[in-house]
């Protein structure tokens, strides 16, 4: 492997992992705020993939749809928490995985009876269409670097929201002493319906910056929640710097597990049993910091 | 749990129809409630993590999946495996890898346990989805049902489906009969007693680690049965028998008959069922093929099942009773 090819791959892997991020801060936060474990995560990623979809061909533009697509997000997460989250919030976490499970059922149902089982594509915007050469043969899509850029500039946002405002220390104080915010005369449940919408909202953002590279399938929301919950595993619990370390490594391991081959006695390991490699990586986590990374000991 | 006179009488009434169903059904029937009897089998297993043990496993599929590749590489092309070497090599197979994979999992609690035995079933569904050594994502097929023969002598044979259904209902009173003596006995009331109180269990100075991880490896072998059988009703294994949604349904038949209680389990299996079989059924309403997209209904019945119904169907007999009884009592 060249340098040029290296380097490509690296940045494939941060720009996969920041997107993985995207996603899993959210599940992450509704996790440690919240309590709640939200198995229809990814079915927000999958909603906003199928919404720049299907507004971008509505308005003729990535850059509408996006701003639709987040507002819709927005109202499906308020409803949603309102409805149904917030009679959970003292219940077992069984219900809770129960509950979404049911919802994951009823999205996918939803998406093939609206859109059917085919996969479509997205055009990337024009504005972003070029490549950057580094060789004869190779280059770099711009598209790809403004996905890593954009993410990189909510992650600050969300550094920004959580550490130094108003709003995110009452969030912070909600998910330490919920009576205790609330009887110091804080709206805790408003509170944690901004929470849930926020985090519908990146997930559904991801899904759409990523629909014109990744294209939109049926089923694409589960396998993104599967390994959303890994980086949560390895991150830990409700730890936003913890998912931004973890979803950046399992991007990396991911990308390059693709690319590597490796033999151990003329059996072939890699690339064949990439899917495998981040799994491998939570076990050893879990085998010395079961608690993850920036997890809390219990 | 102490069952009352009632609840005897009803079980062995329902067995009883169980067991005369064959004389009157048709094969279609026969199979159904055979198949219906073998994931009875696997929720049970689960229930005995998460009713009884209190550990909410979202991966329980991998171990009943396995045993069904087991199977399948054990009966190679049209030559069939021999039942009685298979069906506990396919068992212990299952065990093995809940053995691997609770060590690992059972070091974590709570919403991360949930979140990791998901994620290593996932991870066992990719070995199978990505590599070729067993039709990858295309599944593979068991072209011949396991053979029953001891030495010559072949007592029955699971190509007849009326043998195979008594073969199946034998299991299932077996492997119910088995749980509920597991559950009077010691070991039955430590594990009850790490649902209810771990700390106060480990304090009275039980290992806990290495009880819930017997009962870890117990289920998944449980779990293996059911799915050795499916295998071979089925005569087809796919990734998907270890996927996530195969999870995610044992799991709500489990709570929807009703948690810890190992008849609640076989309820749910047999409710859940019909139900699908049910909503596959609905006509086309107004241009949606509701048959068709029955997972709809099956998700808006979930989500209405959990905030309606929060001790299962079980739960709903119990309530009635109460309240038939007294409804002061049922009031506080």
């Amino acid at each position: 492997m060249d340098a040029n090819t290296f380097l490509i791959q690296v940045l494939n892997g941060i720009q996969y992992g920041l997107l993985l991020f995207l996603v899993a801060s959210g599940l992450t936060l509704i996790l440690g705020i919240m309590g709640i474990i939200n198995l229809a995560h990814g079915s927000f990623y999958m909603v906003g993939a199928y919404l720049a979809f299907s507004l971008s061909q509505y308005f003729g533009s990535l850059w509408l749809a996006l701003i639709g697509g987040v507002a819709i997000a927005v109202v499906i997460g308020v409803a949603l928490e309102w409805l149904l989250i917030s009679r959970l919030y003292h219940r077992d976490h069984l219900y809770q995985v129960l509950l979404t499970y049911g919802l994951i059922l009823m999205f996918e149902e939803l998406r093939s009876v609206v859109f059917g089982d085919d996969v479509h594509g997205v055009a990337v915007p024009q504005l972003l269409r070029a490549s950057i050469p580094l060789t004869a043969t190779l280059s770099y899509p711009v598209y790809r670097l403004w996905m890593s850029a954009v993410c990189l500039v909510l992650a600050a946002g969300m550094y920004l929201l959580i550490q130094k405002t108003r709003l995110g220390m009452m969030i912070r104080a909600g998910a330490a002493n919920r009576e205790m915010v609330q009887s110091l005369g804080i709206n805790i449940n408003l509170l944690y319906r901004l929470v849930f919408a926020l985090g519908v909202a990146l997930a559904a953002f991801a899904g759409m910056i990523a629909a014109p590279v990744a294209s939109v399938f049926p089923g694409m929301g589960n396998q993104v929640l599967i390994i959303c919950f890994v980086v949560v595993v390895i991150g830990g619990i409700g730890s936003v710097k913890g998912a931004m370390l973890a979803a950046i490594l399992i991007g990396l391991v991911d990308t390059f597990g693709k690319v590597l081959t490796l033999e151990i006695g003329g059996v072939e390991l890699l690339p064949q049993l990439s899917g495998m490699m981040i799994y491998v990586l939570m076990a050893a986590v879990l085998l010395v910091r079961p608690e993850g990374l920036f997890g809390k000991r219990a | 749990m102490r069952q009352s006179r009632l609840g005897t009488a009803m079980l062995l009434l329902c067995l009883l129809a169980l067991a005369l169903l064959p004389l009157f059904a048709e094969k279609y029937y026969i199979q159904l409630f055979t198949k219906m009897m073998i994931m009875a089998i696997f929720a049970m297993s689960l229930d005995l993590l998460v009713g009884v043990t209190g550990l909410v496993s979202l991966g329980h599929a991998a171990f009943f999946g396995l045993a069904g590749y087991v199977l399948a590489f054990a009966a190679p092309q049209y030559q069939a495996a021999n039942l009685w070497l298979s069906l506990p090599l396919a068992m212990a197979c299952s065990g093995l890898l809940a053995l691997a994979i609770g060590a690992l999992v059972l070091r974590t609690s709570g919403i991360y346990f949930i979140m990791v035995t998901l994620a290593f079933a996932q991870m066992v569904y990719f070995v199978f989805h990505d590599t070729k050594i067993a039709g990858g994502a295309d599944g593979i097929y068991v072209y011949a049902k396991p053979v029953a023969s001891i030495a010559g002598w072949e007592p029955f044979t699971l190509e007849n489906h009326i043998h195979f259904y008594f073969v199946v209902l034998l299991l299932l009173v077996l492997v119910y009969t088995a749980l509920r003596m597991l559950l009077a006995s010691l070991f039955g009331r430590v594990i009850v007693g790490i649902r209810v109180n771990e700390q106060r269990m480990k304090s009275l100075g039980y290992r806990t680690f290495r009880y819930k991880l017997v009962c870890f490896v117990l289920a998944g072998a449980l779990a293996g049965m059911a799915g050795y059988f499916a295998a071979a009703q089925f005569g087809f294994v796919s990734p998907e028998t270890l996927g996530w949604h195969e999870s995610g349904s044992v799991l709500m038949m489990v709570i929807l008959g009703g948690m810890g209680t190992l008849t609640g389990a076989v309820v749910g299996a047999f409710a859940m069922m019909l139900l699908e079989l049910g909503f596959q059924g609905l006509p086309e309403v107004a241009g949606l093929d509701i048959g068709k997209h029955w997972q709809l209904l099956m998700g808006a019945f979930i989500v209405c099942a959990v905030l309606l119904l929060p001790h299962g169907l079980l739960g709903l007999t119990r309530l009635a009773s109460r309240w038939r009884r007294k409804p002061a009592e049922a009031a506080e």
